[in-house]
């Protein structure tokens, strides 16, 4: 680990103030900066403590519906949050399926929007990476590619962005509060992520200096609660990544779909919201062929970046599965396995 | 540069001078305060051998800079027998033979004093065995700590009872 100035700031001024300043990182959790830092990836000069400012740990319930969410809440703490887990269940669910926790007790908000990649050659500065340094050529084409992309990806990088998090959120139109130097903006989640393309390797939406400061949920974002949910497969049932995820959320009305949401994880560099496959949804009446049918449309354009094609298959299953489950009803209690789709009531523990 | 920190260990106050803002509160923990209970094992926020108590949360140590968590309370294993006398949960592992090595114990405890204070668990082995996720095992003696965390959850209810 290189050496670095320490600070803590006192406001939000002083923060944007120092991490506006060359070098500088924000710390929040630590848990995926720290990580990067020990492996020598991340070699910031100052570190910017954000975890003590004061006025971005809050989860607002508005009266209007709108839910806003301070960047330094721990993931944790959301997902325990009684009118939250209950207006946002496939949010609470994805949460509760990502790492483990100790790590969602001081993971951030913020932070698990922000983290970086697990391509396993971005996390080893050895390796060629174009997300490391731009012009270095990826070293992962050709390599061990199971957990990269089959949707949004170019010659310049084939990575996912893994967060569990933010996949129901880009589905419910979560908007991302940001301060900086120039002073505060907004911008849709499904925008913040930009994807690789001919001549960069994608990335997210922040300039130097600026830090999100929360995150907004638009006010219908509780209209989908009773028939939503969050389906992730991993390599082990519990504590790992995806390597695809589903976020589905019905608003049913008599029967019908009045209307759908549907995003997909660990497919791309972005968490994948498909508006054809909710359009495919709308006015129907649940049923297998038409939920085949939105998860075709899901994967439209879906292509292996190396030995992954199986993941395309495994989606479109995987979505199939979500709608299902989505239509039969969000769960009374958060399952005992947040985002299993292994069922636990048959009395053989499902962990393996 | 060098900067001071103030940690409250198991009920006592230690003041740490840092060469520098590098320290993980893990290695402050073992190599300055000389408290070795706490585990190293993956140094990655992977295996849970380091977990401890910060204001009364299970969090990883070897992923929190020392500095971050200045002026907090710290519990480590070393905090949790009272007068001699073991702590229930540590009690119930021995009790039902939650270890083998004994090297993921101390992390496996503090993580199961965290998941009983969360009170999400209840009595559902599954929820148990979901909620010590975060701490691997290499010896396996997973039955023996789902057993052990059932076990401890009903010594704590019952203690509560009779202080109550
Ligand atoms: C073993 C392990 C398993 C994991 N498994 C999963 C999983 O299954 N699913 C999943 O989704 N995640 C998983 N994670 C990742 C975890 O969710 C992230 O590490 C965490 O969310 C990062 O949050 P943090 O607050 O600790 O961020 P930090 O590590 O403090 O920061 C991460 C990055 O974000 C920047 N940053 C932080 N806050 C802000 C802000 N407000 N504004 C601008 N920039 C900011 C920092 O500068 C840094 O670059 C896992 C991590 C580990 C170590
Ligand atoms: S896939 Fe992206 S992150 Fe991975 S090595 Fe290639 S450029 Fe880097
Ligand atoms: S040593 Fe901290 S999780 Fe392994
Ligand atoms: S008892 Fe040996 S690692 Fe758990």
């Amino acid at each position: 680990m290189n050496r670095f100035d320490y600070i803590r700031p006192a406001s939000l001024e002083e923060a944007i103030a120092a991490g506006s300043e060359p070098g500088a990182s924000y710390l929040a959790g630590g848990t995926n900066l720290l990580d990067l830092m020990k492996v020598d990836v991340a070699r910031p000069d100052k570190i910017v403590d954000i975890t003590r400012v004061p006025g971005l740990d809050r989860i607002e319930m508005q009266n209007d519906g709108t839910i806003r969410i301070g960047a330094m809440v721990r993931n944790a703490d959301l997902a325990r949050h009684p009118a939250f887990a209950k207006a946002c269940p496939a949010v609470a669910e994805a949460l509760l399926s990502g790492a483990s926790p100790q790590l969602r007790n001081a993971a951030t908000v913020g932070g698990n929007l922000m983290q970086q990649t697990r391509c396993a050659y971005f996390y080893d500065p050895y390796s060629a990476c174009n997300r490391r340094q731009k012009g270095a050529g990826c070293d992962a084409r050709g390599g061990d590619t199971r957990n990269h992309a089959v949707l949004g990806w170019s010659d310049n990088c084939i990575a996912i962005h893994p967060s569990d998090f933010c996949v129901p959120l880009a589905a419910l139109d979560t908007v991302v509060e940001i301060e900086g130097p120039e002073g505060a903006r907004e911008t849709p989640l499904t925008r913040f992520y930009s994807l690789p393309d001919d001549t960069t390797p994608g990335g997210v939406d922040l300039a130097p200096g600026e830090m999100i400061t929360a995150l907004r949920l638009p006010r219908d974002a509780a209209s989908f609660a009773s028939h939503a949910r969050y389906l992730k497969l991993r390599e082990r049932t519990s504590y790992a990544f995806a390597i695809v995820s589903a976020a589905v959320m019905l608003r049913m009305q008599e029967g019908v779909i009045a209307e759908a949401r549907i995003a997909l994880g660990g497919v791309a560099a972005r968490p994948w919201r498909s508006v054809i496959a909710e359009e495919r949804l709308r006015d129907g009446e649940p049923d297998v062929d038409l939920f085949a049918s939105a998860a075709e449309a899901a994967l439209q354009g879906a292509e292996p970046s190396g030995a992954n094609a199986f993941k395309i298959e495994l989606a479109k299953r995987l979505v199939i599965r979500a709608i299902e489950r989505a239509a039969e009803g969000t769960p009374a209690r958060m399952p005992a396995l947040p985002a299993s789709v292994f069922a636990s009531d048959t009395g053989v523990s499902a962990h393996v | 540069m060098p900067l001071s920190i103030s940690l409250t260990i198991n009920g006592d106050r230690h003041d740490t001078l840092l060469e520098d803002a590098r320290a993980t509160l893990l290695d402050v923990l073992r190599e300055r305060v000389g408290l070795t209970g706490t585990k190293k094992g993956c140094d990655r926020g992977q295996c849970g051998a380091c977990t401890i108590l910060v204001d009364g949360r299970r969090i990883n140590a070897c992923l929190t800079l020392a500095a971050s968590v200045d002026g907090a309370a710290i519990t480590t294993i070393e905090g949790l027998a009272r007068k001699g006398e073991l702590h229930p949960v540590q009690a119930a592992f021995i009790e039902n033979d939650g270890f083998r090595c004994g090297y993921c114990t101390p992390g496996q405890i503090m993580s199961a004093v965290g998941l009983i204070a969360e009170g999400d668990a209840g009595d559902d082995p599954e929820r148990i065995r979901e909620g010590m996720s975060g701490n691997i095992c290499r010896c396996a003696a997973y039955p023996g700590i789902t057993q052990a965390v059932l076990d401890a959850q009903r010594r704590l209810a019952n203690d509560e009872r009779i202080s109550a």
